[in-house]
């Protein structure tokens, strides 16, 4: 399945492709993301990693990083 | 916590144990772990006059939410916040913008003071002049004012918005640099040594890590929108705290040992640390290891090459 994803740390709007069935943990290992340094959003509802990604569109990825 | 149908169909977290929360769960969850953190290490009085330091961002927020929270239910505990506009361009306008924002939605006083006013330079333009990493001089100088405006304005503590992995990046990074004396200065509360100089600095969320504390702040609403400070990358925090959250990822629990350890020791290095007095800075006053205070050591380079 193709999903579009928002990554707030980047400004970008990507297309990533994921078999059928994936999770969110399945998405942020493709995309190179450490689970601890983010929140994931769909349609502004967090999600936890364990959860099937079956909406297409509307997935946000919030860097949760401050500090310098 | 008893466990309901509203933490299994809706959770925004996961806890090391298992357990999954709800948003109203959670935030039960998280204002009891930060009021047992004033209690368990008496970082707050029966009567205080409390200032925030709020940068706008998300630690901040969550904090001064808290603490409102806290004075609403105890009239005796007076809050207010203290911002520092550094001269960031293109971070800290949209910052400083939530920060009022916030203010004003919950009659909280803002006290607001500027690197432009009171070094007569914004952050941005002290850089361009030096040859120091702008977190080393953003760092300095931003301690020194909310230490000495909080002073001048009466306050009875400083509270900041420093997490569970702040200080864990803190304690490796002294480590790394065989820095004890600054890991002395660390911990939940301090400054307390009853200076006149000192507004004793209190830090409520420590035992919240980045993570809980950013979905506190976004499931609340305090904030919507993502802004890191652009000095950040040249950071060697930033390379320690990469490194902190890689291994959390792999060994879970990491970040916790770390603190947990530190807390173990912390009494031992305060002690062992306690001899060297505090002296006051021969130019502004203000407290200084010896001679110059850092603050001002800055200052006269930046003039001296302005």
């Amino acid at each position: 399945m193709k999903l579009n994803v928002f990554y707030d740390r980047e400004n970008t709007e990507k297309t990533i492709e994921l078999a059928d069935n994936s999770s969110v943990k399945d998405l942020l290992k493709k995309m190179k993301i450490n689970p601890v340094t983010v929140i994931v959003g769909i349609k502004d509802q967090i999600v936890l990693e364990d959860e099937k990604l079956k909406d297409k569109g509307n997935i946000k990825i919030i860097s949760v990083i401050s500090g310098g | 916590m008893k466990k309901n149908n509203c933490c299994s169909k809706n959770p925004v977290i996961k806890l090391p144990a298992g357990e999954r929360l709800c948003k109203s769960h959670f935030t039960k969850y998280f204002e009891g772990k930060v009021f047992r953190t004033i209690r368990q290490f008496n970082l707050i009085g029966k009567k205080e006059r409390i200032v925030a330091a709020l940068s706008g961002g998300k630690d901040s927020l969550t904090l001064l939410h808290i603490l409102n929270k806290l004075s609403k239910q105890n009239p005796r505990i007076k809050v207010e916040a203290i911002t520092i506009d550094e001269g960031i361009k293109g971070y800290r306008e949209k910052t400083l913008k939530t920060a009022k924002k916030f203010c004003k939605k919950n009659k909280i006083k803002l006290n607001l003071f500027s690197f432009k006013k009171e070094f007569g330079l914004k952050l941005d333009n002290m850089i361009d002049v030096l040859n120091e990493k702008p977190c080393t001089v953003c760092g300095i100088l931003r301690r020194y004012l909310l230490n000495k405006k909080s002073k001048e304005l009466g306050f009875t503590k400083l509270a900041t918005g420093h997490n569970l992995d702040d200080e864990c990046q803190s304690i490796m990074m002294n480590q790394f640099k065989n820095n004890m004396q600054a890991s002395a200065r660390l911990g939940p509360i301090s400054g307390v040594n009853k200076n006149k100089k000192f507004v004793p600095r209190i830090k409520p969320l420590y035992l919240c890590t980045e993570k809980e504390t950013a979905i506190y702040a976004y499931s609340n609403n305090l904030l919507d929108n993502f802004t890191e400070c652009p000095n950040i990358t040249e950071s060697y925090r930033a390379e320690i705290r990469n490194m902190l959250n890689d291994f959390e990822q792999k060994f879970p629990g990491t970040k916790h040992s770390i603190i947990n350890s530190f807390l173990q020791i912390l009494p031992e290095l305060k002690s062992g640390f306690k001899e060297q007095g505090l002296n006051y800075c021969n130019i502004c006053q203000e407290p200084a290891s010896k001679g110059k205070c850092n603050a001002c050591r800055l200052l006269d380079k930046i003039k001296k090459v302005k």
